[in-house]
């Protein structure tokens, strides 16, 4: 089972129900933390990082002597990552988006490819959690890739957990597809509602099966709770607005662990997603 | 010597448009015929990213020698210079009014891009 934990609004708290439902879900359990530009499940997990290695995107390399300048690689980059000059071809690797495209469109042959280096993978564990993240480069535009590569790393025996980055745009719809259930965080502020629509229409457009977690639930106000009992959204887990998880997330320590009399309620959360996740034929 | 002046309009007399990639014309001019072709920027206008290196690879295309425009960023300066085409910077004025001055020799040539890429 696949569970994405994703949110429109940044800062709701998607780490920390991530992170808790790890720590709380029985193993084998995978966390992939997928928000690759500020991975920061491992503040909080402390996980033993074993393993280390570079995430490249293929790109082009033009061997000018082979090019005959018929420029069908540069017309079909809809990225402009090739430019077809009439002395020779430019390769812009920071433009590229690592398609392929242009090495099966060259007629000549003269399209090879090459790494370039875009983020890291860096794995390891706490406890029986896997753990595994990516972390982008700075300066690099282009996060899906990375997304790709930290998800290629789901264990298919047991439960992945994804943290995903915020918003609605390509890194989210990346970190969600082919997951089997998505939790969408948010606050009950005007703010949270508002992204919160934004993801629900996200995951609608995608068809996958979501529900919500009211984080902070007591401090705001009614009209997140009355938009999702309006829309059908299931309503997984209200958390109250503690001072003592605020302290303990200060400290970089994960809610379960500091204050234990919250875990029976992401026991019940897992247990509420798994009735919610829709059987695989076969299995 | 062709020159191409990046253009809001058609004509010699459309004021100069100052963006490089998303110009919404390209004037090429024959400095020694004197023959002028208007060409919309119907392609790289609108891009999302890669403006410059597009409209760089057209203006190659078209044949100039020179362009002449507000501000060229990095991207597009290094396919310029690749493609042998060298960039004067001008101030607003119509296209008219640029190549005058490109021809007494009142622009200069830019060694450098002169702003960051999406200014």
């Amino acid at each position: 089972m696949i569970v994405a934990v994703a949110s429109g609004k940044g800062g709701t708290g998607k780490t920390t129900i991530a992170v808790n439902m790890a720590l709380c879900m029985p193993p084998p359990v995978t966390l992939l933390d997928c928000d690759v530009e500020e991975p920061n499940c491992a503040i909080f997990l402390k996980p033993d990082m074993r393993q280390r290695e570079d995430c490249c995107l293929q790109v082009p390399v033009i061997d000018e002597a082979a090019c005959n300048r018929c420029g069908d690689c540069s017309s079909f980059c809809r990225f402009h990552a090739i430019a077809m000059l009439r002395q020779k071809p430019l390769v812009f690797p920071e433009l590229c988006h690592g398609c392929g495209g242009c090495l099966k469109l060259c007629p000549t042959g003269a399209i090879t490819e090459r790494g370039h280096v875009i983020g890291v993978i860096e794995s390891g564990a706490c406890g029986s959690i896997e753990f595994v993240h990516g972390r982008l480069d700075p300066g690099r535009a282009l996060s899906p890739p990375l997304i790709r590569a930290v998800k290629r790393r789901a264990d298919s025996r047991g439960t992945t957990i994804i943290d995903c980055p915020p918003g609605t745009s390509c890194p989210v719809i990346t970190a969600v597809r082919g997951s089997d259930f998505v939790v969408l965080v948010t606050e009950p502020t005007p703010f949270g509602l508002h992204d919160l629509v934004l993801a629900v229409e996200t995951m609608r457009t995608l068809g996958l099966p979501f529900g919500v977690i009211i984080n902070r639930a007591d401090a705001g106000d009614a009209r997140t709770a009355d938009y999702c009992r309006r829309e059908g959204i299931p309503v997984l887990l209200e958390l109250p607005d503690d001072r003592r998880v605020a302290v303990a997330y200060s400290r970089g320590l994960p809610t379960v662990e500091a204050v234990p009399e919250h875990r029976p309620a992401f026991e019940r959360l897992i247990a509420k997603i798994a009735g919610l996740v829709p059987r695989r034929h076969g299995t | 010597m062709k020159i191409v002046v990046t253009s809001q309009g058609g004509s010699l007399e459309s004021p100069v448009d100052m963006r490089f990639g998303r110009a919404a014309w390209f004037i090429l001019y024959d400095l020694e015929t004197g023959s002028l072709e208007v060409h919309e920027n119907t392609s790289s206008a609108g891009a999302s990213q890669g403006a410059g290196v597009q409209a760089a690879e057209r203006i190659s295309q078209l044949g100039a020698d020179v362009v002449i425009t507000g501000h060229c960023g990095p991207k597009a300066f290094r396919t310029l210079r690749a493609a042998g085409i060298r960039v004067a910077l001008c101030s607003e004025g119509t296209v008219a009014e640029v190549i005058d001055r490109f021809k007494s020799g009142r622009l200069e040539f830019a060694d450098t891009p002169d702003v960051e890429g999406h200014w």
